[in-house]
């Protein structure tokens, strides 16, 4: 196929933005790796930041400690969808004998969104397990999982509530015109659309929650915060936070693209 | 020594009149004429009474005023500031000439920052609450605990190394937390330097008991608490030179009477 002049033309000037993109990305980076070196303190940040022995005596122990955040990532992420669906959908109950559940529902969200994360994990991770109970179930593990449900599935609720309001009203009528009852309408018709729509901004709370789960550190896991605190400690060097962060991006990033990548499909699918 | 004692005695003789320049400190510290001193925020009993370090009330309070009085430097001269841990290590300006909090001296925190000589040796003690509280003081019957410390302390290392726990020990950030999660019984015990566990267990926890002591003088790397200073730091020896004459004198002995007299009568930990 003959491209057009248009074309050419065109073709012309992407090349030409591309060139100056890559030289003045090249320029910053030459001056941030050429000057950062000249200020006066380097040496000893990097000494006490990116201090190489003391980056390969602590990387493994934190690779270790990351198994951790992982596992606890693992089981909180689907209790959370579970828990933020239930949620999405007593908010969007009709019936007026079930108001009570709107009002719970909306509730819920509030607090739980309108509270650090943090504050949650220390007030159900040390104050429900101060009431008595046993061992095994006071464990920081289950409370402190709890305490990221909790906050996690309001936020979660939130999007899923989103999606829903998202299905334009007419479905919802064309669904009960076709004899659908209530509940076979959110199942069949309403659901399905509004999950796929809210998936990449789900994605986001996952890379979110991934982060977070270093909060449950305070209360006793020793993952992989708590891990690169101890040997910053040790070695009065915070070379290992620097290690903890470079794990963390190795998960993170990937993840992230993943999440633009969903949501740039979704849009041109839309347009 | 001689010498050091004759500087010492004229400067007290001839106190702020001769203060023109002959004092080892002159030119070195933060504030001309002034020795800024960092605690933590808050600083603990016995370390300090009652959070206010300006009262020279607490042990290391008082060994802040003696040396300051040794290095002839008047009481009045003598500024309190408050950091973290994280403050204290950091690379650049520091905003104290030393800082005390217990710093134990290890040769991994000494390639980053100075210690000074060290002014206390500290034995860990073990502090168990419940049912614990009547585990004999030997390392096979304390090994099947359930362990707790504060993971930015010299406790982590020894917890592992020696008493090496069969579960995985959790850790905290600060004592309160280590206490709250005693009292959650969500551990058995925890592993403090003897003085902080004395205080713990007559104030903080109740029905806790302190179940044995881990000598400062036998164990391979002794906990010895020294002031920290920047790395490089000209004051160091100034500093050294006042707690070996407070050493030497008795000074420092009788301090540690007044404020420490009572660790004694605990148990060791058999082998």
């Amino acid at each position: 196929m003959s491209r057009t002049r248009r074309q050419i033309y065109e073709d012309k000037l992407r090349r030409r933005s591309l060139l100056i993109a890559g030289a003045s990305s090249l320029a910053v980076f030459a001056a941030v790796i050429i000057l950062v070196p000249l200020a006066p303190g380097w040496e000893k940040v990097a000494k006490s930041f990116f201090n190489w022995s003391v980056f390969q005596r602590t990387f493994p122990g934190l690779i270790e400690a990351f198994l951790q955040n992982i596992m606890i990532f693992a089981w909180s992420a689907p209790m959370i969808a579970i828990l933020g669906l239930i949620i999405a959908l007593m908010r969007d109950v009709r019936s007026p004998v079930l108001f009570p559940l709107r009002i719970f529902g909306a509730a819920y969200t509030d607090i739980f969104r309108g509270l650090p994360v943090i504050l949650t994990v220390y007030l159900i991770g040390f104050g429900i397990p101060g009431l008595g109970l046993p061992r095994p179930w006071n464990s920081p593990y289950i409370w402190g999982t709890v305490a990221l449900v909790l906050t996690y599935s309001a936020y979660v609720a939130e999007i899923f509530r989103g999606g829903i309001d998202s299905v334009h009203t007419s479905q919802r009528a064309a669904a009960q015109s076709l004899g659908l009852s209530e509940r076979d309408t959110m199942r069949y018709v309403i659901l399905p659309q509004a999950i796929r729509r809210v998936i990449p901004a789900q994605m986001n709370m996952l890379i979110a929650l991934q982060k977070d789960v270093a909060l449950l550190s305070f209360i006793g896991p020793v993952e992989i915060f708590r891990q690169a605190g101890v040997f910053k400690s040790l070695m009065a060097n915070f070379t290992p936070y620097v290690g903890a962060a470079m794990i963390f991006l190795a998960v993170t990033i990937p993840a992230t693209r993943y999440a633009d990548y969903l949501m740039s499909r979704q849009a041109k699918e839309r347009s | 020594m001689k010498t050091l004692l004759l500087t010492t005695v004229l400067t007290f003789a001839a106190g702020a009149a001769l203060a023109g320049g002959h004092a080892c400190y002159e030119g070195k510290t933060l504030t001309e004429g002034k020795l800024t001193v960092a605690t933590g925020n808050p600083a603990y009993y016995p370390w300090v009474m009652d959070d206010n370090p300006a009262s020279g009330m607490g042990f290391e309070a008082a060994v802040a005023y003696a040396v300051a009085e040794e290095m002839g430097i008047a009481a009045d001269d003598v500024t309190w500031v408050r950091t973290s841990f994280d403050e204290a290590i950091q690379p650049g300006a520091k905003n104290f000439d030393v800082n005390m909090q217990q710093y134990s001296i290890t040769a991994e925190r000494e390639e980053m920052v100075d210690f000074s000589s060290p002014y206390y040796s500290a034995a860990m003690a073990v502090l168990a609450v419940g049912d614990a509280t009547s585990t004999p003081a030997e390392l096979s019957a304390l090994k099947e605990l359930k362990w707790g410390a504060v993971g930015s302390t010299t406790a982590v290392p020894k917890l592992i190394e020696t008493i090496a726990p069969t579960s995985q020990p959790l850790l905290y950030g600060d004592n309160a937390d280590v206490t709250a999660a005693m009292q959650a019984g969500q551990i058995d015990a925890a592993l403090f330097d003897l003085p902080t566990a004395l205080f713990l267990s007559a104030v903080m926890i109740e029905g806790s008991k302190i179940i044995g002591q881990f000598p400062a003088a036998s164990s391979e790397t002794p906990d010895q608490f020294g002031m920290l200073m920047e790395e490089g730091s000209a004051l160091k020896e100034c500093v050294d030179a006042a707690l070996a004459s407070l050493t030497e004198s008795g000074k420092l002995a009788e301090i540690e009477a007044q404020w420490l007299q009572d660790t004694t009568g605990v148990p060791l930990i058999a082998e």
